[in-house]
């Protein structure tokens, strides 16, 4: 795969914001905050760092494989993989309708390429990030798994269950980030369950951590995940605590848990747009 | 131009039953000063803000850790308290089948699950979080009440009466915008079905959302001369018995009506009632062994055939098998 610059890779990030917004927009639902938080992500995974086939083969042998845990943010995550190739643009426009492929929330039911398992209710995703991982070596294939989390999902005992197994099984061919926008449903995760010192507790539980300090600069997720792969191999699981604001990229949008799952009126777009350029051609 | 039917009952305003909840919530807080709330993360979804401000000591915010919260109000009733825990009804039933099962129902706890955004009628968030299994899960449990109101005002009625019954209770209701058909000031008494309707030629027994679908089905079989007696089963568990026999032993024919999976439901445990008593020929209006998909409420409710139009031809067929 011929590597992007980061210009280009800006300039498909913008164009993702795009087409969160005018998915949610159009369905009047969903869940833009943490979609936009996390474009830089899903660009840097499909666009830079893993290996996938957008011709789609669900069992991945040979691949780099994404898990989202945080399904809710599946805007970002269908329009990354419809840019990336596994479908057509044109399918974004049945986003949470009727009949669509793009449910709410993502499944397997109607064959969407790209996704492998559901998600939707929070803290199952990197459980069966773990379960693909061990498959993988089983069957000898050293291609990594990567999977994404949310900040409040944390409060979920499951996720600690699987903390606690990874490291566990020398699972060392995995890299989960946690999405840290500070922000849940109902306002700041401090207010609503403080989190505390994440990174101590993902030591604690035998997880090499790194830190990600500005998740909406590519060129530092990039970089992030170049780190977190050389960390690799050693017998632990890697764990990235990626710092991204919920809502970037939309001036009134960002910092707050008001635009977790609230979709903007037609003068709020119009508004939005116009502080994110057309780069690759809306669908 | 849409055909005005003849409704026997009628509404003025639309509301959703989860406001319903959140009023009534704030009201029992008000009467009985022993109960308590608990969220997680979903307070506004669920309309529990009213009471945490009026109550802030007798309110917590558990954070994403739906089982966590089940335990919680297990101990709580352990100090007197009566709980009421909220979030949607896929997170609590399903996702916290064991916690319930254990600490609540087989240690006879007195816990009121309360579950917003049940069934199809959640809409645009898909079949992750439609439940539609749950009220299969929850009557199933020994000791467990089980309650699927119809509307705002009914919603209201039953969240203050479960404060009086001791043991578990499971409260079901929704997040779509609904017509407000029944009283304001409804006395609700558990285990007690509401007749809306005498007829003669079929009865519909229906609970939750599609209560409403009911009454339109009933004005529209009454135009065909096709009269239609309406049950509402509001508590599933325990069930009106009496009253659903006296119903079938005058109409010879049934209708279950409910937004739930046939497996499990409303349809399962009437049919069971009246297998073992008094058969009579049974149609069942539910979602046939699939799960639901984004969309809006009302198209979801097309599609899967849980409307009026679909209430009207299953009565037509079970009146035809007689
Ligand atoms: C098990 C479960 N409980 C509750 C919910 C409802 N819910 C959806 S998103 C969300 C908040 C998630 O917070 P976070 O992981 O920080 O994601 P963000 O708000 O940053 O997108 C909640 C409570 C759910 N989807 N699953
Ligand atoms: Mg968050």
């Amino acid at each position: 795969m011929e590597k992007h610059s980061t210009e280009q890779l800006n300039a498909v990030c913008s164009q993702v914001r795009r087409d969160i917004l005018r998915m949610v927009h159009a369905c009047q639902s969903g869940h833009p905050g943490a979609s936009l938080g996390c474009t830089e992500f899903f660009v840097a995974l499909y666009f830079d760092q893993m290996k996938h086939d957008s011709s789609f083969n669900p069992d991945g042998k040979g691949e780099d494989l994404f898990f989202l845990s945080n399904g809710h943010i599946s805007p970002v995550w269908y329009s990354v993989l419809s840019r990336s190739g596994y479908f057509d643009t044109e399918e974004l426009k049945t986003f949470r309708k009727i009949n669509s492929r793009l449910q709410g929330h993502p499944a397997t039911e109607e064959g969407l390429p790209g996704i492998r398992v559901a998600s939707g209710s929070l803290g199952q995703g990197l459980s069966v990030a773990i379960g693909a991982a061990l498959a993988k070596k089983i069957n000898g294939d050293d291609r990594l798994v990567y999977a994404l989390m949310g900040d409040g999902e944390q409060q979920e005992g499951q996720i600690w269950e699987a903390a606690m197994c990874a490291p566990h099984h020398k699972v060392d061919n995995l890299i989960a980030s946690i999405d840290v926008n500070g922000q849940q449903i109902d306002g700041p995760t401090k207010e609503i369950m403080n989190l505390l010192d994440l990174k101590a507790k993902w030591e604690a539980f035998g997880w090499e951590v790194i830190v990600t300090e500005n998740g909406n600069e590519i060129a530092q997720v990039i970089k992030s995940l170049e780190k977190a792969k050389s960390l690799l191999g050693n017998g632990k699981p890697v764990l990235n605590l990626l710092h991204t604001d919920m809502g970037y990229g939309v001036d009134f949008m960002v910092g707050t848990h008001k635009w977790h799952g609230v979709a903007p009126n037609d003068e709020q777009l119009e508004n939005a747009l116009g502080q994110l350029e057309e780069t690759l051609g809306d669908y | 131009m849409e055909k005005i039917l003849d409704t026997k009952y009628t509404y003025t305003e639309k509301k959703d039953t989860r406001s319903g909840f959140g009023d009534g919530f704030l009201e029992v807080g008000k009467k009985n000063k022993n109960v308590v709330g608990l969220c997680a993360d979903l307070i506004g979804s669920l309309k529990m803000g009213a009471f945490q401000n009026e109550f802030p000591d007798r309110f917590f915010q558990v954070g994403i850790s739906e089982a966590n919260m089940m335990g919680l109000a297990a101990g709580l009733t352990i100090g007197g308290k009566i709980p009421y825990t909220g979030t949607f009804a896929n997170f609590s039933t399903g996702r916290v089948y064991d916690q319930i099962r254990q600490s609540i129902a087989y240690s006879e706890k007195n816990v009121k699950i309360c579950a917003s955004h049940a069934g199809l009628t959640l809409g645009e968030d898909g079949a992750t979080h439609q439940i539609l299994e749950d009220v299969g899960m929850m009557k199933m449990l020994p000791n467990m009440t089980v309650i699927n109101p119809c509307d705002y005002n009914q919603t209201k009625a039953a969240t203050i009466a479960i404060a009086d019954h001791e043991g578990p209770v499971y409260l079901r209701f929704g997040r779509p915008k609904w017509p407000i058909f029944t009283p304001a000031d409804q006395p609700f008494e558990i285990g007690k079905a509401w007749k809306m309707i005498e007829g003669t030629d079929v009865t519909i027994f229906a609970t939750g959302h599609l209560v409403w679908e009911a009454v339109v089905a009933e004005a529209m079989l009454r135009e065909e001369g096709i009269s239609v007696e309406l049950i509402n089963i509001h508590t599933i568990k325990p069930l009106d018995t009496a009253a659903v026999l006296a119903s079938v032993a005058k109409t010879g024919c049934a209708v279950t009506a409910e937004e739930h999976q046939f497996n499990g439901g409303l349809g399962d445990i009437i049919a069971q009632t009246l297998v073992r008593n008094q058969p009579v020929p049974q149609e069942f209006i539910g979602v046939d062994d699939s799960f639901g998909e984004s969309g809006k409420p009302e198209e979801l409710l097309e599609k899967y055939g849980l409307n009026a139009e679909n209430i009207v031809k299953a009565a037509k067929k079970a009146i035809a098998r007689k």
